[in-house]
């Protein structure tokens, strides 16, 4: 269904949680076919006639109360497939922190999002860092970590072809990972109210090839003499 | 007791005296009808100013920075404060009043047989106290800096910080408002569950009790359990924006997620809170139409009052992205998704009704019947946000808001509509234009669902929530997605006419409508054997207070010719007028303990002197 709406898979785990949504609109679209059909049917069926008049029905006869009886069961058992496929999804996306290739820093404020990433030497909080606002570069296929900070109100890191959404919260440095696995250019929203210029508050997402990546962070780096070591 | 007399001390107001001044008799009464009647027309004025800043924002989404008629340009403040306002006042100044105070009021002490509540002076307090926040919230539009705009969950710090929200005055009044309303809810909620409690007609058993008032009183309860977190956390931001505490600070220490836990305590809860008493004005619309016992009405309370226990344990499926620890998700991923499993069995109950009924199209009907429809819709779309791993996606999308109008929608308009349709002849004494009213039907439900649809496909598709230009962001703004905006809006604009066709039909109906009989559906509980509309003290008139003899839903019962019977009825072989009167003769005292139904009518009037002091 996301095809139809123009959005790729572009995280390891955008996949596990498109397949998750598939299960429950599998699940709740079977459910409310049959309670919408069965739900018509009877206002067909018993409506007001003119040689038939209602019947005296208490809810309390065996034959008619298996109908709210055995559905009952059958929700409370699709429930529990549906909240153990959810904790799956979610022990993978936000539960569990596999190890990271890289680690860059994501600082958020009315009404712009600073992006930290290591330098030529890989590590982040050294002098070649390369802080960018707005824009933000990554290696397609490796795994990053984020640290994901704001300095004012709340706002939300939100990457929709990651299916990826963490709040940030001023006074808190929360970790997360993800793992692009497509190329291009895509949006970044800041997805929690965060005041008037809420609505301005983008930023570009640019996954790049190995060797793009490699050739970005030489060209960009601050310190000179990486630049010139990298040619 | 069943005279006027001890309203003789009761200064002022009484039942139909004609030397009753106007504003005495409508605007300062203690008559739980009237009162109900100012509710429900403050809720109706609040429900187009509310409906005036959807058409604003909405005209903006479609047709982003053009002047909107009536209104002009929308700025991102104003864009951001018309949000937040449409959802505090639909919540809190449409949906609550109207179908919990306003048909809680009216029908509480009609339906258990009593004159009025047990506290009428609360009663008119907590009207007033409503209407001072209702006016108070209004004035925060109008301050400098503009009204509140940090969404109606207001999340610090951007609530609590002047400097973060530019709207330093708007958002302490907003709080104040908000405050002020719960605390007149407070006032209602008290004399909606003791009256209940006290002032049932002779014979009524708790099973006897209407479905809807049942309802009311769950939500009653659910709501005064929940508030008590909110009212300290409002009390602690009001501190933080006005005081220097930092109660949400993380600079000085604070913790901004503490409010979310505060707000969200009571703000799932109180989806019950509104949910419940639609489902009980349901309950009573489709027994009487069907011409049908309620299928398991001992099922329906209980699912009720498990949804209630259950709604306490499921707030923070509002927060699983917002940073608290990742594996509370897990706990509340399944509480969360197991409520579907009483709100799912009240649905079947519902639908199970209509098995072997005799189901009249009415009016009323229609709309109580597109409520478990389109509620149905609401609640199979909250299953991906209770599961938390879909929630990763969809949370703070329009896939949220659109869930969340599949839900509110049918709780606050088309129960309302439910229940003033079905209701209006015994609030005004006269029908609404039937043909009027299906066709006001029809042009509601079918735009609400082109509003709302092309809203899902948008959330679906990855568009945020707030935004109120989506030029900024490329992906979302695409001729397709535009087009759907287009599509929302446009239905909102003929689901706004229809609503003034409404308008008129009640206007028009409640002056030069067609008079209406004391009980024109031949339903069966004890409002439809008052006048219509009821005089003040509602069967004092009659010659005996109403005494019940069995439950509420007897249709098609076996034993009697007619396909109703009513709760008044004495049964079949005792005389039609029994002399002999089962109420208590005029018991000075009535002792403490007789909680139940023998004492009733006395012990009304005796709390109505307590309130007083």
């Amino acid at each position: 269904m996301f095809e139809l709406l123009d959005l790729k898979q572009g995280s390891s785990y955008a996949g596990d949680i498109d397949q998750l949504i598939l299960m429950i609109t599998i699940i709740t679209g079977v459910w409310f076919l049959l309670t919408a059909g069965m739900f018509f049917w009877l206002l067909f069926r018993f409506r007001a006639k003119k040689d038939e008049s209602g019947q005296y029905v208490t809810g309390d006869e065996p034959q008619l109360k298996r109908w709210v009886t055995w559905p009952h069961m059958l929700i409370l058992l699709c429930d529990i497939a549906v909240i153990v496929m959810a904790v799956n999804v979610w022990y993978t996306v936000k539960q569990d922190l596999p190890e990271a290739d890289a680690t860059i820093r994501i600082i958020a404020q009315q009404w712009a999002w600073t992006f930290v990433h290591p330098g030529p030497d890989g590590e982040l909080d050294t002098p070649d860092d390369i802080r960018t606002v707005d824009r933000l570069y990554l290696q397609e296929g490796i795994t990053y970590h984020y640290k994901l900070s704001s300095v004012d109100v709340l706002h939300d890191f939100s990457v929709p072809i990651f299916r990826l959404k963490q709040d940030a919260v001023p006074g808190r440095e929360i970790t997360g990972w993800f793992k692009p696995t497509v190329q291009g250019e895509y949006g970044i929203q800041c997805a929690e109210m965060c005041g008037i210029g809420h609505g301005i508050m983008g930023a570009r997402l640019i996954l790049q090839s190995a060797s793009d990546h490699e050739f970005w962070i030489q060209s960009n780096s601050p310190t000179p003499v990486a630049q010139v070591t990298g040619q | 007791m069943a005279t006027a007399a001890p309203h003789a001390h009761d200064h002022g107001h009484d039942d139909a005296h004609p030397e009753e001044s106007w504003v005495i008799k409508y605007l300062w009464s203690t008559d739980h009808k009237i009162i109900g009647l100012q509710y429900l027309f403050t809720g109706m004025a609040m429900a187009i100013i509310g409906g005036y800043f959807a058409y604003a924002f909405r005209m903006q989404l479609a047709f982003p920075g053009e002047s909107v008629p009536t209104y002009g340009v929308v700025s991102p403040a104003q864009y951001n404060a018309m949000v937040t306002n449409h959802g505090t006042i639909m919540i809190f100044w449409v949906a609550m009043p109207v179908l919990i105070a306003a048909f809680g009021n009216f029908l509480i002490p009609l339906m258990l047989g009593c004159d009025d509540m047990v506290f009428p002076r609360i009663n008119r307090l907590s009207y007033q106290i409503f209407l001072l926040s209702a006016l108070v919230l209004i004035a925060s539009f109008f301050v400098p800096g503009g009204g509140f705009g940090g969404a109606w969950t207001s999340y610090p710090p951007l609530s609590s910080e002047a400097g973060y929200s530019l709207t330093p005055l708007g958002s302490t009044i907003w709080l104040l408002a908000v405050a002020l309303e719960f605390v007149a809810f407070l006032l209602g909620g008290i004399n909606f569950i003791t009256t209940t409690m006290n002032s049932r007609a002779p014979g009524m058993k708790y099973t006897d009790i209407p479905m809807v008032v049942w309802m009311i009183v769950l939500a009653s309860i659910i709501f005064m359990a929940s508030v008590g977190p909110l009212i300290a956390g409002a009390i602690m931001l009001l501190f933080d924006q006005n005081l220097g505490t930092h109660f949400f600070d993380p600079t000085a220490g604070g913790d901004p997620l503490l409010w979310q836990h505060l707000f969200w305590f009571f703000g799932h809860p109180e989806v019950y809170v509104v949910l419940l008493p639609a489902m009980g004005i349901v309950a009573e619309i489709i027994t009487t139409f069907a011409r049908k016992k309620l299928f398991g009405y001992k099922t329906v309370l209980y699912t009720a009052i498990a949804t209630g226990i259950l709604s306490f344990f499921v707030w923070a499926h509002h927060q699983f992205v917002a940073g608290i620890d990742p594996r509370m998700a897990n706990l509340f991923t399944a509480t969360t998704v197991l409520i579907s499993i009483p709100i799912a069995e009240m649905c079947f109950v519902y639908i199970g009704t209509l098995y072997g009924g005799s189901i009249r199209f009415t009016t009323p009907m229609l709309w109580a019947l597109a409520f478990i429809f389109e509620f149905l819709i609401g609640g199979v779309t909250g299953i991906f946000l209770g599961a938390s791993g879909s929630d990763i996606y969809f949370h703070d999308t329009y896939f949220v808001l659109a869930h969340f109008h599949y839900t509110f929608f049918p709780i606050a308009i088309i129960g309302t509509f439910a229940a003033l349709t079905y209701w209006f002849p015994k609030m005004f004494g006269r029908h609404l234009n039937e043909s009027l009213g299906k066709i006001h039907f029809w042009g509601t439900v079918i735009p609400f669902n082109m509003i709302f649809i092309p809203l899902f496909i948008l959330g679906v598709g990855g568009q945020h929530r707030r935004i109120y230009s989506y030029e900024h962001f490329p992906e979302l703004f695409q001729p397709w997605q535009q087009d759907l905006r287009v599509m929302a809006t446009v239905s909102l604009l003929v689901m706004l006419v229809f609503q003034a066709l409404f308008l008129m039909n009640f206007f028009y109906s409640i002056f030069k409508g067609k008079k209406a009989s004391k009980n024109p559906y031949n339903a069966n509980t004890l409002e439809w054997l008052a006048d219509s509309p009821p005089a003040h003290g509602n069967f004092l008139h009659l010659a005996e207070m109403p005494v019940v003899h069995r439950g509420p839903y007897e249709f098609n019962h076996p034993d009697r010719d007619e396909d109703y019977w009513p709760q008044w009825l004495p049964p079949e072989g005792v005389s039609a007028a029994p002399p002999a009167d089962p109420e208590p003769a005029a018991d000075p005292e009535p002792a403490d303990e007789s909680a139940d139904q023998d004492a009733d009518q006395d012990s009304d009037q005796d709390s109505d002197e307590e309130s007083a002091s």
